[in-house]
């Protein structure tokens, strides 16, 4: 086993281990800490891809900013209460069963596809300097989704404050 | 070199994972946590077939999901807000007011 597989094995392992953690834990904010380590080695997966850009910002954003926000909420809102009942719903079981059947056709779709889209595979420093060609393509050729996206967290933005915001009348 | 579909089993893995995570668990805070694996097990896939394809468009598929999950979770968390401040409660199945 080479060094590339060792390294994917074992953060594929830490990403699978606390993804099930954050599923299971009765705290919320033990979930949250699981789940910046789910993020961390999905970063860590991307880095290996020669993704640098989508790595930093996998860590500034999902991990600085969406976790922090979680982590406030989480502190805003009494748990006390929600941390004594009952964790999971009535209909687990069935939910349960749904999901590993579609576990076991997504496994089985990919290994009996893993030929077929045997292209070759990109040599080392294909996609180099990242950050200079994922900011041309973001200006050239996806200058209206970049725009529509600005939009989105316009909106976004404005819907939370209007949601959360205490009704005064 | 790892190849591709070991990345898209592991995607599918953490996928499935955030479904179930979806589907049983009670409390909002870590359904929208599920929502935020489910969002990030496609991410995967998509650099991982940049990668193969030697295509930056997937890179920039997957700023989008990052976009639109920041803005889903900022969303999210101020329903989750303003419903406890109305019903006290963070359970799922216990936001019934529409129906009678």
């Amino acid at each position: 086993m080479s060094f590339a597989q060792a390294v994917f094995y074992a953060l594929a392992g830490v990403a699978v281990v606390s993804a099930l953690l954050v599923i299971t834990r009765r705290n919320p904010v033990h979930s949250a800490i699981w789940l910046i380590i789910t993020l961390l080695s999905v970063a860590l997966l991307y880095l290996q891809l020669q993704a640098e850009f989508i790595a930093a910002v996998q860590i500034i954003l999902y991990i600085g900013g969406i976790m922090v926000l979680f982590l406030f909420v989480i502190m805003l809102v009494n748990l006390d209460v929600a941390l004594r009942q009952e964790q999971f719903n009535r209909q687990w079981g069935v939910a349960g069963l749904a999901a590993l059947l579609l576990a076991a056709e997504l496994a089985g779709v990919i290994y009996l596809g893993r030929g077929t889209a045997a292209l070759p595979q990109a040599p080392p420093g294909a996609l180099q300097p990242n950050t200079e060609l994922i900011g041309s393509a973001l200006y050239q050729a996806y200058m209206l989704p970049f725009e529509i996206a600005s939009l989105l967290l316009l909106v976004a933005m404005v819907g939370a404050v209007v949601m959360a915001r205490r009704r005064t009348s | 070199m790892v190849p591709t579909w070991h990345y898209l089993m592991l995607s599918a893995a953490l996928l499935t994972i955030g479904v179930i995570g979806v589907l049983t668990r009670r409390n909002i805070i870590i359904i929208l946590m599920s929502i935020e694996l489910i969002l990030n097990a496609v991410n995967l896939n998509l650099v991982a077939f940049s990668r193969q394809l030697a295509d930056v468009s997937g890179q920039i598929f997957a700023l989008f999901v990052i976009t639109v999950a920041a803005a889903e979770a900022a969303v999210g968390l101020g329903i989750l807000i303003a419903f406890f401040r109305n019903r006290d409660t963070v359970n799922a199945d216990e936001i019934d007011l529409l129906k009678w």
